[in-house]
């Protein structure tokens, strides 16, 4: 089998099974359905692993192929290519990764469900959608990937779509992802205006060529190209990845089904925007106001969005604020030019944040599609293997030593606290104290769910949907394809920062092979590797650092409160109800777009609608011209007497101006 | 001595009486008619003045069709005056405005 | 040459009477007397020009033929004048603006910068004694304008028949000789064989 067939078939593998499962539905039926989409994953795993092990040995180089060239126009070539080099293939392994677990997951979550192979096939989809947009060698498939990944989410969020809730929130997610992808688009049309090709190698080899470019935008300013091109991108990834301000979707994607949660607005497609700009690395790390201002969104979004997971209720939405303020992290590490600390940080996040989606789904199944977590607790009793891999989960993202979490994050921190980029102190304190909260919100799930009493009755009588407080049964453990991927995800959350953040960060195995560029003088990760004594070592250092004890004020302070007073919650609540109503409003993100955004477009078009269309085109243009027409008609008529002396008088008044007209003329 | 210009004039101050004509005699429809051979014979003035001013023949045979078709127009006007008269007993223009719609 | 302007200026004058004239009196079979005086005065007028066949043609066809059209007509109708000669008064004013602004731009058309002066057009010598306008006019017409001729021919055959066929009219109930049916009229239609036995003489 060549490269290319093997390359090839990675995509296309689980392509092939969405269009199994979606086109023929009724053909393969349940089981033909969940076989063929997790058959295609699995072997585009087994083939992206495969590729990534002889990467890793060194048996393979980095491959640059274009398969198909789509069309030529004005010297543009617009084609479909294969870039695989270690930031490739260790993102293609991860997402048919997690993405294979989840497939099997949701063999479980979904079993009741009637749209079973159509959510089969959107996962599917989504795999080979966000395969083709990690594995692109140019900007058009990449933002082919890019809208495709965007639509499959957009599909997934609004998947039971008799719900209203699930309309407006895949509404909203496609609306804010707009916003987003009009910055990437115009950051690729920049592209192709500043270097002439789409494609990755020759752009960035003609990266260097374009410093001290300007570009002319109107208003007559000039504005340095490479900040303008990065600035552009990375709107696109605030769209994609759920920066502030473009965050606000996520949160409400939480409609969509737990798995799609936990694949694609967690581990996969959010960290799409953190991918495209580890990319974009060696035209990011040209301008130096771009960085700057990446990692102060990264810091606002990680230290902000972490706060407001602290008072949710929803189960889901504390893990989708968490994972706001995750992805926060990884675009301060892109700032400070850590784009492999970032890359690793999207790795074993991808791991542990799945792995808490899944846990939270296997609760929700548990508790009868029960969200609420006031109305849980003292769960681990009933379903010990979701309690102990939450655990790990919970674990690994506060950044306990040793989990994965702990290496990806603690390097952040170290690496901001490393940089002199402009903003870095504020940076630096955003995401210590986001160690903090994210410690804080992460206990408080974990006791609200699984300790403290159980906050719910069971009573036989309450049905399929029981109202809040009210359970038909006793919680139990789910099936074993729903503990199975969460032990999945559970051993690399635990194993894999401890694994592999030795040739990740510091044996430069991501920028050596020119996967990631960064100048020297940026070059945070070199500078902290003088003093990185190995992974264990690292872990025990830790205990004296202050992330760490953060992280511990956090788990006393969240266990005092949530665990043994939970009354102490309700008192600080009524002390400080300013911030507790900014924090529960999300800070009037959702208000303010409303009403600025929403309510503008409203009015924009119902002025419009009123003034331009009905008022001028309607009643202006089109009834005007008709009326002008019988305005001139009626004064017209009253020539038309339809005596034969009033034709005849006209007709000698047209001679006698045409005589006027003869004699003032001609000389 | 008579030049081109004084039959000229006379063909004009003709053709100018017989609009003033169309207009003072705007109700009687004969006179309307009158009033159009005038403006004929104005214009017939004028070719044959120049006719001879130029030494070209040409105009009078003009003249020779302009009399003809007046001719014939006279014969088909006077025709309809009569079946109008027959139909409405009267020639009033005042009283014809089957023209307006 | 003043014996010419004499009888131009005189003509000339009794034509702008008598076209005044036309357009002004109440009674239309006067107007029609002074029309046939108007195309008098312009046949005299042409005779000047030396274009003798159109002033005869004038005077016989014009003033013969038409003329004594119009006046059938007129006296045919039997027309209440007094409507007719309604807001005379009232039109006049306007009548002489637009008649005199009109005679006053063609007279500027006229006299301005000596366009049709006699540097212009110098007035020719008179023809020679044996000069002939109807033959000269007979050869153009019957030569160069034979088709025209011809059409105006057809032109006047239409109008003839569109005169007949307007004011032709059949009337109802009117007992007339039809000579067409009469002297298609066969004897059958009139005479009828009868058969019968021949009568015994009574007593017989």
């Amino acid at each position: 089998m060549s490269l290319q067939t093997t390359l090839l078939l990675i995509p296309l593998l689980p392509l092939g099974g969405a269009i199994l499962a979606g086109l023929f539905r009724n053909q393969v039926g349940r089981v033909g359905a969940h076989s063929v989409t997790i058959l295609g994953v699995a072997g585009s795993f087994v083939l992206s692993a495969w590729i990534l092990m002889q990467q890793i040995e060194g048996t393979l180089d980095t491959v640059n192929i274009s398969v198909y060239t789509w069309m030529i126009a004005d010297g543009i070539r617009f084609q479909v290519g294969f870039l695989v080099d270690h930031l490739t293939s260790l993102m293609m392994t991860t997402v048919s990764f997690v993405s294979m677990l989840i497939h099997i997951y949701t063999i479980g979550y979904m079993r009741d469900d009637p749209g079973y192979q159509r959510f089969f096939s959107y996962i599917a989809l989504f795999t080979f959608s966000m395969l083709m947009l990690v594995m692109s060698n140019n900007f058009l498939q990449l933002f082919f990937g890019w809208e495709a990944v965007g639509l499959v989410s957009y599909l997934l969020i609004g998947f039971w779509f008799k719900r209203e809730s699930a309309i407006q929130a895949n509404l909203k997610a496609f609306l804010v992802n707009r916003v987003g992808d009009f910055g990437f688009l115009l950051g690729i049309a920049a592209v192709l205006l500043t270097f002439g090709t789409l494609d990755y190698v020759e752009v960035f080899g003609q990266a260097n060529s374009a410093i001290g470019q300007t570009l002319s935008i109107p208003g007559g300013m000039e504005w340095n190209i490479l900040t303008f091109i990065c600035i552009c991108l990375f709107i696109g990834a605030m769209g994609k990845s759920a920066q502030a301000p473009l965050h606000v979707w996520l949160p409400d994607s939480m409609e969509g089904p737990t798995p799609i949660s936990a694949l694609i607005h967690a581990a996969t497609m959010v960290t799409a925007g953190i991918f495209m700009v580890a990319r974009m690395s060696p035209l990011f790390e040209l301008s130096d106001a771009a960085l700057s201002f990446v990692m102060l969104i990264g810091a606002f979004t990680a230290l902000s969005m972490g706060l407001i997971g602290i008072v949710q209720n929803d189960v889901k939405r504390v893990i989708a604020y968490s994972t706001l303020s995750q992805l926060g992290y990884m675009t301060v590490a892109l700032g400070v030019s850590a784009y492999s600390a970032a890359i690793f940080h999207l790795m074993t996040h991808a791991f542990f944040k799945a792995l808490l989606f899944l846990g939270a789904g296997s609760v929700i199944i548990a508790m009868h599609h029960e969200q609420d977590m006031r109305y849980m607790g003292g769960l681990r009793k009933y379903m010990p293997v979701t309690w102990i891999t939450a655990w790990v989960g919970t674990l690994a993202l506060i950044g306990f030593p040793f989990f994965s979490g702990f290496y990806s994050k603690d390097m952040i921190i170290e690496a901001v606290h490393e940089s002199q980029r402009w903003g870095s102190g504020i940076a630096y304190f955003a995401v210590v104290i986001g160690v903090l909260i994210t410690a804080i919100y992460s206990f408080r799930l974990l006791y609200l769910t699984f300790h403290g009493p159980e906050k719910f009755e069971v009573d036989a009588d309450a049905g399929h949907h029981p109202p809040p407080g009210k359970q038909p049964a006793k919680p139990k453990e789910s099936p074993l394809v729903v503990t199975i991927p969460l032990i999945g995800l559970a051993i690399p959350s635990v194993l894999i920062g401890y694994m592999t953040i030795e040739p990740i960060l510091f044996g430069g195995w991501l920028t050596n092979d020119g996967s990631i560029f960064v100048l020297e003088k940026n070059d945070v990760l070199a500078e902290l590797g003088h003093h990185f004594h190995g992974a264990t070592a690292m872990a025990t250092h830790a205990l004296s650092t202050v992330p760490f004890w953060l992280m511990i004020t956090g788990f006393v302070l969240a266990t005092g409160i949530w665990l043994f007073r939970p009354s102490l919650a309700e008192m600080l609540r009524n002390r400080m109800p300013w911030l507790y109503r900014v924090l529960d409003h999300k800070y009037y993100f959702d208000e303010f777009y409303r009403k600025v955004f929403v309510n503008g477009a409203v009015s924009l078009g119902r002025n419009l609608w009123n003034k331009a269309d009905a008022g001028f085109i309607d009643n202006g243009i089109v009834n005007g011209s008709a009326r002008v027409v019988g305005w001139m008609a009626a004064r017209v008529r009253r020539w038309q007497t339809g005596f034969l002396y009033d034709y005849a008088f006209v007709m000698i008044i047209g001679l006698i101006g045409i005589l006027a007209v003869w004699v003032a003329m001609v000389p | 001595m008579l030049t081109l210009a004084h039959f000229l004039t006379l063909g004009a101050i003709l053709f100018s009486l017989s609009i003033a004509g169309i207009f003072i005699n705007r109700k009687n429809i004969i006179i309307l008619l009158m009033c159009i051979e005038l403006m004929l014979l104005a214009v017939n003035m004028n070719f044959v003045a120049f006719s001879r001013f130029l030494g070209n023949l040409d105009g009078q045979i003009f003249v020779f069709f302009i009399l003809t078709v007046a001719a014939a127009e006279a014969g088909i006007g006077l025709a309809i005056l009569v079946v109008l008269f027959r139909n409405r007993q009267t020639i009033n223009v005042a009283e014809l405005d089957d023209l307006k719609g | 040459m003043i014996v010419q302007e004499l009888i131009f200026y005189a003509f000339s004058l009794v034509m702008v009477f008598a076209a005044v004239a036309v357009i002004t009196v109440r009674n239309p079979v006067y107007a029609v007397l002074f029309l046939v005086l108007a195309f008098f005065s312009a046949a005299a007028i042409w005779m000047l020009l030396e274009a003798e066949f159109l002033a005869i043609i004038l005077v016989v066809v014009y003033v013969g033929a038409v003329m004594v059209l119009f006046l059938f007509v007129v006296m045919m109708l039997d027309i209440n004048l007094v409507p007719l000669k309604e807001g005379f008064i009232r039109y006049l004013p306007v009548a002489a603006i637009v008649a005199v602004a009109m005679a006053i731009e063609l007279l500027m058309v006229l006299w301005s910068r000596g366009r049709f002066g006699v540097d212009m057009f110098p007035v020719p010598p008179p023809h020679s004694a044996d000069y002939s306008n109807t033959r000269e006019l007979g050869e153009l017409l019957y030569s160069n304008y034979l088709l025209p001729f011809e059409v105006a021919g057809v032109v006047l055959l239409v109008a003839i028949i569109a005169a007949v066929a307007l004011t032709l009219r059949t009337r109802p109930g009117i007992k007339v000789q039809n000579p067409s049916v009469q002297v298609r009229t066969r004897r059958d239609a009139s005479v009828r064989l009868v058969k019968m036995k021949s009568e015994k003489p009574r007593g017989a």
